[in-house]
Order: structure tokens, then C-alpha cells, then sequence
């Protein structure tokens, strides 16, 4: 047994406590609790149809729990829309990357400079110095956020006409441009290639150093995750079966049995 | 430091519709009905692309918002001018821009009816509430005497030309244009291609959302009121299904969510269908015939060669 | 009382005929997810098909009316079988959007077309059935409703039948339920949705010929207000739902009765609107539908 408690004190950034929903009769998630402190980074490993994605929705308030409360930053969301928490310092990427197709990769970071912008309808229809002025600050910041990505030369192209990896790397940068304090990552790596695996794990460490993110990481590929992470937690069917460092989890019977004797080698 | 380059093309327009206004005396009669006809539809499917293209709405009630301006403006220039007019120090041509401004307002307020209750219906649901909506506004309008009921109002002075049509047609396409191409207004288009993710970056989707048809549904209403005291003659079938789907194909043939593709759909399509319109029922069918090879061969649009959309 | 029995009756008459057009959007909009905007008007060609061959299949006795009914029923299912497979089926996996607008197209045609093939006059539709009055106390019920009731019941069972007991239907709804599985297990999609396109015109043909029966005229307009109030009748009920679509109609076709005996009759037809809006707002899955949650 290694269940580490969750952290009481209140200075956690994010937290679950017995956080549960149900899908008609199915209980996708089932009384599970989670706490994850300022610039940690955390994994959230668990067989397909565990119930990982749907925590990452119920933190982002796309479902309300049938019971239990999260907190962001002491907060309970209860009531919240997903945009409100998102404004509370929360970004995701999804398990099925959702860019916005249509519109270009800069358009794509831009949209979620929104959260910080000063300007609002108003100064869109005067155009005023100081809205030009917030532009052209906003395109600089993009520019500089993409080349840290090195998706500079693909600006001006349709989100959509990105190559796959691209695209994952894209809804990452995306989702910190919203500058989170906490990043959730829905199988980041799903589809990459070994060496795309292992740049996109630097990049990860990389950024959370740089903006002092707090990192939750669903994800598959187990090197990838005890590779990255910290500490790791385990869900199965729903139910959270572990929590420890990846060398505790790697050792731990029960998610031996239900995690990697099933899936092992993915 | 930019110059604000596009407030000084919405100024030159302005000036343009006005000199020219000034001498549309000299311009054939059945000329300047059609090109009159034009600019309104310019201000209808220019709003109207705010809703169903840029923010991805699918709103088929846009006749109905200018049926609220048609009949708001033209009430204060008929029926109750008498008691307006001493208001205004007994000039009319004060009275006209308020009463189109009223109808514009009026229709907003229309447009935040019926856009609220919709936020939460997506596509085609969506497209048959604004559907409904518009039915509605036609029924009420047709069981109320004082704006004549079904026979509809008559005698609404004929206060629009060339600089109300033209003047107000490029406001709309500046304001529309204007407010999506910006930061804050790259978040209409965002919230068309994908709601969800759009919530997740922060965005609050509803408001967006009612903007929208706010915005487009004001612009409506003011169309609906140069429409009134140009033809002179409004009634409630005027603003049925038919025109709210011809506002809508001229949406579709420029591209949604393209900003030129739209004016030259509309200034296109008044011109070609306006002879047409003697032949009624062939018409339409040219209407529908066209929707269907549209979406079968052509979706994006016929004036649409770059992809991505809020370009061009 | 009786004024309320009559109202009743009345009620459940029309009821009947918005439920038959109402299957007809709710079994689309279950194997296609969208909504047949066209189907109001397959409905108008049903009543104009029974409209001319009345005369030549001899109306005013019972199988007389029957096989023009068949007849009807028969005009429509080829009719939108062919609609599905020229405007609909080349447009499989785009965005709803674009199947809409086509669907709008495809209705403004089969209007506009009508009027010029059938004439945009009203035309007096024929007595196909036997028609007689009958006085139940101060209760006044003709044979026309009769026949409308009696005929809605049995098409209905005859459908709870096919969707039920047959291959074909039990395929149906499988691709319904989840239109990917249903192809792996060996369904053909395309045959299915084209069944089920015939089935369903065939229900509004049926429903075009009782209307024009109980509003003896018909014109090429007719389908419209019908068939949003049947589309209404069909959210209702929970679309995708055929009980609901049922059920809906009959709810629809009382509520629009008992208004239409009030003060508020001239905005009869605005209030199916009003109870759509009402719907969409308070309980968007209907009465019979559950709740779905879209997956993230
Ligand atoms: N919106 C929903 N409606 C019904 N069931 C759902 C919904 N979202 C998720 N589920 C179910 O919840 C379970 C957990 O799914 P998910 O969180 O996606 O698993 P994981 O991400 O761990 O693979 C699955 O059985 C899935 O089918
Ligand atoms: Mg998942």
C-alpha cells in the first residue's frame, strides 16, 4: 500500500476529495480524491476506459461531479463554468486534439491571449493607439511562444494543415499561452515516434521550469510518464488503486496486476 | 505607431455616399432600385455573417430582425409621426435616423430574445428555433391592427437614398470587420470551430455568442428600416422563411465568414435575381437549385480561393 | 362537456397526422442525425399523388380510399428515397450544416417545382373514403375523423411491427443506436438509411392524404406549417424516439385544438413554436429521450 494522503494543508493547488460521477448507471469515476501542490509534476496512469479523461473533465468543470468537491488554488468550482476555471489558472489539452481547425496557428495561440486582454469590443471598433498598441504586444509574445514550439515557420497555416505532432505540440502551446498556473495533458505523446516522445518529454520539463507550472500528465506510454513524473496515481475502473513515486508504483502488486500485467509494453 | 488606416476608408465611404447621393437624381430609376436593393442586402448579409459565419451560429430568422426594425421605424414615420415629429423641432430628417436607430435597437433587443434562450442549441436546432422565432414575429405582426395586421403599413415616407443605404451598408461592413479582426474578436471564429475547446481557453462562449446576435440582428433591424422607407410598403409576409433563406444564400455563395466574398455575393446576386423577379416561383427555384449544387460542389463558397477563413 | 369531448376528438384527429409526419423526422434524425427539412414537403407530393389518382382508383368507398392511400404511400417512400440518394447520400460525413442547407434546397425546390407542375391554387380535395356524420349525444363525429384515427393506429402498429420483428428494422435501429458498430457487425449502413428514408415518407405520404382529408384543399405550400408543428411534436417526444414522435403529435394536435377554441386562436400557429422554445430550454431530450452528455 503506498497511498499517500492527500495533501490536507490548504496551500494544494488543485483538489479532488471523493470526487465521483456517473454516466446513467455507470460510475465513470468513483470517489476519488487528488491533490497536486504548486509546480509539481504528476502522472495519472491507468487502463483504457479508467476514467482519467473524464477527471481531467470534471477539473475543467465540461462535467459537474455527482459528488465530492474540487478546489483550484482553495476554490471550490462547484457552479462554474469551464471558461471561469479555466480563468482560475487551469489549461488542458484533449485526448483528441480540438484546435481550432479553420483558423491559423497564430490565430490559434492569440485566442487564448483573450484571458489577459485588456481591450475588449469596444476598442475593437475604435481602434484606438493603445488597441494597437495591445496588438502588436500580443503578436510579439505569440512569435516568441511559437519559436520556443519552433512552429514559427507554420504562422500563418491553417491549424488543421499542421502534421500530427505538430498539432499535439500546438494545443500544448495553446493551452500555456492562457499562462496556467496547473497544465493538464491528455496523452500528449499518443501517435509520436520514440524521438518525438523523448523531445516532447524535454519540452515538458522545459516549460514547467520556465512559466512554474504544476503538471498533470495522462498518459500511456509508461516510460514516458515514470520518466517525467514525480509522483504518479492509479486509477482503475474508476477507482483510484495508488499514488507514489514511479519507483513505488513500479513495485506496487496491485497496479502490477490490474495496470501492467494487462498493458504491459505499450 | 499605425495609423488608423480603417477608420479613414469607413470616412471616405461615407463621403462617397453622400456626393453621390447628392446627384442620384441623374441615375436611371431602375438602376438605383436595384443598386438601392443591393446595399440593403449588403447590410443583411454582411450582419447576418457575423452570426452564421464568423461565430457559427445558424440563425434562419434573420427576416424576422428585419421585420422588428422594418415595422419599429416605420411606425414612427407613420402613425406616430405626428407626435414624434415636435420632438425633433418638426424635421423629418432628424426623425428617419432616430427611427431607424430605434429599429435597430428594438430588433437587439429581439436578438438577445432569441438568442439567449438558443445558446444552447447547436446546428440545426438551432436553425429551427430562429426558424420559429421568425413565424412568430410574422403571426403577431399579422394580429395587430395598428400596424395594419395583414394588410400591412402603407404610405412610410420614402426617407432612404443613396447615402442611408450606402453610408449604413459601410458601417455594417466595417463593424463587422472590425470587430472580428482583433485579438478579443478571434474569439468569434473560435467559438465556431470548436465550443468546446474554446470554453477551455478561457473564452466565455455565451457571451460571444449573444453578441453576435446582437450585433447582426441590430444591423438587420436597421436594414429592415431602409427597406420600409424605400419601398414605401411593408407587410408581414414580406419578412417570411423566403427571405430569411435569400439572406442566407448570399451568406453561403460568398463564404461564411469571408468579408468581401459576402458583398460581392450580395451586390451579385441583387443584381442577377432582381429581373427575375417577375418570373416569382422560377425564382425560387433558381434559389434552391442553387443552395443544392452550392453544397454539393462548392461548400466553402463561390468567391473563396484562400483556406482559412476571416481573411478575405 | 360535450363542447370539450368534441374539442377532444378534434384534437386527437389532428394529433394523429402530426405523430405520422413526426416518425418520419425522428427515424431520420436517428440513423442520419439530422433533420429532414425536405420531409414536409414529401408530405405535400403524398396528398397531391392521392389527389390525382383519386379519380381513376374510384373514391368514396373503402377500398377505393385505401388503395389510393397505398398509392400515396407509395409516391412518397420513392420519393424520398430518391431525395436520400441524389441530395443526401454524396454529402455522408460533412458537417450537419451542409446537409441542412441542403435539405432547405431540396424543400424550396419540391415547393416551388410544385407550383408549377400542380398549380400554386388551392385545389379541392375529393371525398376518397365514405363520408358520413354520425351524432353521439351533442358530439358530432364524421367518418373522416374515424378513418384518420383508425388509419394513424394501424400504420402505427404495422411500424411498431417492422421496427421490431423484422431484420430490417431491428437493423434500423442498431444503426441508429450507434451507426460504426452497426457496420462492423455487417449492417449496410447505406440500405438501412434508405429503408428507413422510404419507411418514414411512406408515414408522411399517409399523413398528406388524411389532412387533405379532413382540410378538403390542397396546394403546394400545404407541407410547411404541418411539418415544423410535426418536427416540434417530434422534439418533443425525444427525437430519435418513436414512441415520443407519437406521443408528441398527439400532444401538439390537443394543445393547438383547445387553443384554437380560445380567444388566442389567430396565434394558433405561432404556439408550437412556443412550446418548442419552452422544450429546448426546460427539457431539451424531450419527454421520452434521455439526456445525452457529448463526450469530450
Ligand atoms: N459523456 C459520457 N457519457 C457516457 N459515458 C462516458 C462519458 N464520458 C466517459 N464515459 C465513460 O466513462 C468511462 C471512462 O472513460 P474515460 O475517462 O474516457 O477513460 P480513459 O480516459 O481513462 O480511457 C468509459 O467507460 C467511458 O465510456
Ligand atoms: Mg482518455
Amino acid at each position: 500500500m503506498t497511498m499517500a494522503t492527500p495533501n490536507p494543508s490548504g496551500d494544494a493547488l488543485l483538489e479532488l476529495r471523493s470526487v465521483t460521477i456517473r454516466f446513467g448507471g455507470l460510475t465513470a469515476v468513483g470517489g476519488v480524491s487528488l491533490s497536486i501542490g504548486p509546480g509539481e509534476l504528476v502522472g495519472l496512469i491507468g487502463p483504457n476506459g479508467a476514467g482519467k479523461t473524464t477527471v481531467f473533465n470534471l477539473i475543467t468543470g465540461v462535467y459537474p461531479p455527482t459528488e465530492g468537491t474540487i478546489r483550484v488554488a482553495g476554490r471550490p468550482t462547484g457552479g462554474l463554468k469551464p471558461f471561469q476555471i479555466t480563468r482560475l489558472g487551469v489549461a488542458r489539452t484533449f485526448q483528441n486534439i480540438r484546435l481550432f481547425p479553420s483558423l491559423s496557428v497564430r490565430d490559434n495561440v492569440r485566442v487564448a491571449f483573450h484571458l489577459h486582454l485588456a481591450h475588449d469590443a469596444a476598442h475593437s471598433l475604435t481602434r484606438f493607439r493603445a488597441f494597437h498598441r495591445e496588438e502588436s504586444e500580443i503578436d510579439a509574445r505569440v512569435d516568441e511562444l511559437l519559436d520556443i514550439f519552433r512552429l514559427g515557420p507554420h504562422r500563418d497555416a491553417p491549424a488543421k494543415s499542421l502534421p500530427y505532432g505538430d498539432q499535439r505540440r500546438l494545443e500544448i502551446l495553446r493551452a500555456l499561452a492562457t499562462r496556467p498556473k496547473l497544465l493538464l495533458l491528455d496523452e500528449p505523446a499518443a501517435g509520436m515516434n520514440p524521438t518525438e516522445k523523448a523531445e516532447l518529454m524535454r519540452l515538458i520539463a522545459f516549460i514547467r521550469g520556465k512559466f512554474q507550472l504544476a503538471v498533470l500528465v495522462v498518459e500511456h506510454d509508461m516510460k514516458f510518464v515514470m520518466g517525467l513524473c514525480e509522483r504518479v496515481n492509479v486509477l482503475e475502473h474508476g477507482v483510484k488503486i495508488a499514488e507514489g513515486t514511479p519507483d513505488e508504483i513500479r513495485r506496487d502488486p496491485k497496479v502490477i496486476e490490474a495496470y501492467l500485467g494487462v498493458d504491459h509494453g505499450s | 505607431m499605425r495609423f488608423p488606416k480603417s477608420q479613414l476608408w469607413l470616412a471616405l465611404a461615407l463621403v462617397v455616399a453622400g456626393v453621390v447621393s447628392a446627384f442620384s437624381g441623374r441615375i436611371n430609376d431602375y438602376f438605383l432600385d436595384v443598386a438601392l436593393g443591393a446595399g440593403i442586402n449588403i447590410v443583411l448579409a454582411v450582419s447576418l455573417n457575423l452570426i452564421n459565419g464568423f461565430t457559427g451560429q445558424f440563425s434562419l430568422g434573420h427576416a424576422g430582425f428585419m421585420a422588428v426594425g422594418a415595422y419599429t421605424s416605420a411606425l414612427m414615420t407613420t402613425t406616430f409621426a405626428s407626435r414624434l415629429l415636435p420632438l425633433v423641432g418638426g424635421q423629418a430628417w432628424i426623425l428617419f435616423p432616430c427611427a431607424l436607430l430605434a429599429g435597430g435597437l428594438l430588433a437587439a433587443v429581439a436578438g438577445i430574445a432569441v438568442g439567449a434562450p438558443s445558446l444552447r442549441l447547436k446546428g440545426d436546432y438551432l436553425a429551427i428555433v430562429t426558424l420559429g422565432f421568425g413565424e412568430i414575429i410574422k403571426v403577431v405582426l399579422q394580429n395587430i391592427d395598428v400596424v395594419g395586421a395583414a394588410r400591412g403599413l402603407y404610405g412610410v415616407p420614402a426617407h432612404a437614398n443613396v447615402f442611408w443605404v450606402f453610408g449604413l451598408a459601410a458601417v455594417t461592413v466595417y463593424v463587422v470587420w472590425a470587430l472580428v479582426n482583433s485579438t478579443y474578436g478571434r474569439g468569434f471564429l473560435a467559438v465556431a470551430d470548436d465550443e468546446i475547446a474554446a470554453e477551455a481557453m478561457g473564452l466565455d462562449t455565451t457571451r460571444y455568442k449573444v453578441t453576435a446576435f446582437v450585433v447582426g440582428s441590430f444591423f438587420a433591424g436597421l436594414a429592415g428600416g431602409l427597406y420600409a422607407h424605400l419601398k414605401g410598403y411593408i407587410n408581414p409576409t414580406g419578412f417570411d422563411f423566403n427571405k430569411s433563406i435569400e439572406i442566407v444564400v448570399i451568406v453561403i455563395l460568398g463564404g461564411m465568414g469571408r468579408h468581401v466574398g459576402v458583398v460581392a455575393a450580395a451586390i451579385l446576386l441583387s443584381v442577377v435575381m432582381e429581373p427575375l423577379r417577375r418570373f416569382g416561383d422560377y425564382r425560387m427555384i433558381l434559389y434552391a437549385l442553387l443552395l443544392i449544387v452550392l453544397m454539393l460542389t462548392r461548400p466553402q463558397g463561390l468567391f473563396v480561393w484562400r483556406s482559412g477563413r476571416g481573411t478575405a | 362537456m360535450s363542447e370539450f369531448l368534441q374539442q377532444l376528438l378534434n384534437g386527437i384527429s389532428m394529433g394523429a397526422i402530426y405523430a405520422l409526419i413526426a416518425l418520419g423526422y425522428t427515424m431520420v434524425y436517428g440513423v442520419l442525425r439530422f433533420i429532414n427539412f425536405a420531409h414536409s414537403d414529401v408530405f405535400m407530393v403524398g396528398s397531391f399523388a392521392a389527389f390525382h389518382v383519386a379519380p381513376r382508383l374510384g373514391s368514396g368507398a373503402v377500398a377505393g380510399g385505401m388503395a389510393i392511400l397505398c398509392v400515396a404511400m407509395a409516391a412518397s417512400a420513392l420519393l424520398g428515397m430518391a431525395i436520400e440518394k441524389l441530395a443526401y447520400k454524396p454529402l455522408r460525413g460533412r458537417s450537419t450544416l451542409t446537409v441542412l442547407i441542403t435539405a432547405i434546397g431540396v424543400s424550396l425546390l419540391l415547393q416551388n417545382v410544385g407550383q408549377k407542375v400542380f398549380g400554386a391554387e388551392p385545389k379541392a380535395f375529393p371525398a376518397i373514403f365514405p363520408s358520413r356524420t354520425f351524432h353521439l349525444g351533442t358530439v358530432v363525429v364524421n367518418s373522416t375523423q374515424l378513418v384518420t384515427i383508425a388509419t394513424t393506429l394501424l400504420l402505427l402498429a404495422a411500424l411498431h411491427v417492422v421496427v421490431h420483428h423484422t431484420r430490417v428494422g431491428i437493423a434500423m435501429r442498431a444503426v441508429s443506436f450507434n451507426a460504426t458498430a452497426a457496420s462492423l457487425v455487417g449492417i449496410n449502413n447505406d440500405r438501412i438509411i434508405s429503408f428507413t428514408f422510404a419507411l418514414g415518407s411512406a408515414l408522411a405520404g399517409a399523413g398528406g392524404v388524411l389532412y387533405a382529408l379532413n382540410y378538403p384543399s390542397i396546394d403546394p405550400l400545404m407541407g410547411t406549417l404541418p411539418g415544423l408543428k410535426a418536427f416540434v411534436a417530434a422534439v418533443l417526444g425525444g427525437i430519435g424516439n418513436l414512441a415520443g414522435a407519437a406521443l408528441g403529435g398527439l400532444v401538439i394536435g390537443l394543445v393547438e385544438t383547445f387553443v384554437s377554441g380560445t380567444r388566442l386562436s389567430t396565434y394558433r400557429d405561432a404556439i408550437a413554436f412556443g412550446i418548442l422554445i419552452a422544450i429546448l430550454l426546460f427539457r431539451p431530450a424531450g419527454l421520452l429521450g434521455r439526456d445525452r452528455v457529448e463526450k469530450v
